[in-house]
């Protein structure tokens, strides 16, 4: 309801470029804002410097996929309780549904588009496919970037503690086994 | 969503001066932005207060100082903590999901809401977010609802786990707005709903949370945070208790007992940390002591196992920490 109100009255809820003359956030101690309301966001997205100019409202997880076409990142909760939204803000695996875009000027994301290494996969990609780490492969973005985290933080030790870690990503298709089989071969891959 | 104005003041006093009735402050934002979503929460303006100084952990002869904006996983991580205070690094790790804790500040932890239904929906009544509006929980689906604390007009459980074994802690609450600076327990902080659900918390318009207190408690390093819920990871409590124990031999000396997913309020039991001083470390002093949780429970319909639950979280806490060290 509120998605369609949104979209009526600004136009996708700001995800549509702004004609408005807008000013960064940080311009002046007060941080200003423009009149029409919109931010402007300068951040590094997989490597590349990007700009973007929003309503304070967007969250990252709907820039990425709107504004930037990086549908790698998927929506599937929405509230924080899914973890198919799962990107690196600043080298820290984070929820991108519960983060404000307006708050990552100057940051660092890393989504699922950036991980392999040009044509090669990454290990947890390969992982993945070699042992079944998906059905629908909906949540599997979200899988891959948050046990990219766990390994590179050390805290895929034995399956309990990968299970425990990865607790905040949920499959539907229940493909635990194979996740965690995967994650398990990855983590002596990217010693 | 509503429409509403980011800003991101410069200072800590810049931040306080432009805060009103209208305006919320922006920390991890995972309680926050999920409830704008749902129009629970509707501010005019939200301040980001991400870039104020207030981060740091200080360990200090008196106990420990946890800056606000810290984030659970790094307090959770940090060794003062983890052996000086390991019922902290547990209620911390034991929380949400691994990116939740990264994302997620002290502060805005101890200022979460109730993840009543009733209240999340904003079709339905809720004294808390619409006074007046009337409780459906309290006849209605009110399984993890609380037993303690709760009155005719609200029977929400405070949600935090570590805001549980910090009341166990003593700690305090630094708070700073408009007319200066203060600290109050956090204890005092929550207050009951009584006929007011929509008063959570003694913070003045504006105030702003600055940090954590933990007075110093060199036995707390004997302590265990238990958590029992629906599913092994990544859920709320059903029943969860803090303890520490100081013991001399095999005898108990003082303790100190909090428990959540039972009170309107991070519950502390000083009737349970009478009944363990002064008695040997046995199961059978543990039975007898956790009796003494049941003292003026209130179940509802759905939640009537949570007196007895509460005991045996109790009873289980006290035998797992004798194994530890
Ligand atoms: C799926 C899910 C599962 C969860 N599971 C658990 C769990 O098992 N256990 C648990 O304890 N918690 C759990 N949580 C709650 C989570 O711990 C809180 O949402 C989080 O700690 C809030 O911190 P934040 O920094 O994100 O707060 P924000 O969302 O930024 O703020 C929360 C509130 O506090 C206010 N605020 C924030 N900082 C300050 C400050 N310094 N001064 C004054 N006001 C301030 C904000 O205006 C807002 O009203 C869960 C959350 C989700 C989404
Ligand atoms: S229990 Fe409290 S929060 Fe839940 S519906 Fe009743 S008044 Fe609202
Ligand atoms: S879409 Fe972000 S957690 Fe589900
Ligand atoms: S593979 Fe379908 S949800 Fe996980």
């Amino acid at each position: 309801m509120t998605q369609y109100e949104g979209i009526t009255r600004r136009g996708m809820l700001g995800l549509v470029g702004a004609a408005a003359a807008t000013v960064p956030l940080d311009s002046g101690a007060a941080g200003a804002q423009a009149a029409s309301g919109e931010v402007t966001v300068r951040m590094t997205v997989n490597g590349s410097a990007t700009s973007l100019t929003v309503d304070p409202r967007v969250t990252l997880l709907d820039a990425l996929r709107e504004r930037l076409q990086l549908t790698g990142t998927k929506k599937g909760c929405d509230r924080g309780q899914c973890g198919a939204c799962t990107v690196h803000v600043d080298g820290r695996r984070v929820v991108s549904c519960l983060t404000l875009l307006a708050t990552l000027d100057g940051a660092s994301v890393t989504t699922i588009e950036g991980l392999a290494d040009g044509d090669r996969l990454h290990p947890l990609q390969q992982a993945f496919i070699e042992h079944d780490g998906f059905q629908c492969g909906f949540c599997t973005p979200g899988q891959i970037m948050s046990a990219a985290a766990v390994i590179a933080e050390g805290g895929a030790r034995t399956d309990a503690e990968i299970r425990e870690q990865m607790s905040g990503n949920i499959c539907r298709c229940s493909a635990y086994p194979g996740i965690l089989a995967a994650i398990r071969q990855a983590r002596t891959e990217m010693r | 969503m509503r429409e509403y104005r980011f800003e991101r003041p410069g200072t800590v006093t810049e931040a306080v001066r432009r805060s009103g009735s209208d305006t919320a402050y922006l920390a991890g934002g995972t309680t926050l932005v999920d409830l704008m979503k749902l129009e629970v929460m509707t501010p005019g303006r939200v301040l980001d207060i991400n870039r104020l100084p207030l981060r740091g952990l200080d360990a200090t002869g008196g106990g420990l100082r946890i800056g606000a904006l810290e984030r659970m996983t790094d307090v959770a991580a940090d060794p003062r903590v983890r052996l000086g205070y390991p019922m902290l690094s547990q209620a911390l790790e034991l929380s949400a999901s691994g990116q939740l804790r990264n994302m997620a500040s002290i502060g805005g932890n101890l200022l979460q809401r109730t993840r009543c239904g009733y209240f999340r929906d904003v079709s339905m009544p809720c004294n808390k977010r619409q006074p007046g509006s009337g409780c459906p929980a309290i006849r209605g689906e009110n399984r993890m609802h609380a037993v303690l604390g709760t009155s005719d007009s609200c029977v929400a459980t405070h949600p935090s786990d570590l805001a549980v074994a910090l009341a166990a802690l003593d700690a305090r609450v630094q708070l700073q707005g408009r007319d200066g600076v203060r600290t109050v327990n956090l204890c005092d902080f929550y207050l009951l709903p009584a006929d007011t659900p929509h008063l959570e918390h003694d913070l003045r318009p504006g105030e702003l949370v600055t940090g954590v207190i933990v007075p110093r408690l060199d036995w707390a390093q004997r302590s265990i945070y238990l958590k029992i819920r629906d599913r092994q990871s990544y859920e709320f409590a059903l029943s969860s208790a803090a303890v520490a124990i100081r013991r001399e031999g095999d005898t108990i000396v003082e303790a100190r007992v909090a428990v959540g997913g039972m009170g309107t309020r991070p519950w502390r039991l000083p009737a349970v940390e009478r009944a363990l001083a002064g008695r040997p470390a046995t199961s059978n002093t543990y039975a007898a002591a956790a009796t003494a949780t049941v003292d003026g429970t209130r179940p509802l319909r759905h939640n009537a196992f949570k007196p007895e639950l509460m005991q045996r979280t109790l009873i289980r806490a006290l035998l797992e920490l004798e194994q530890t060290r």
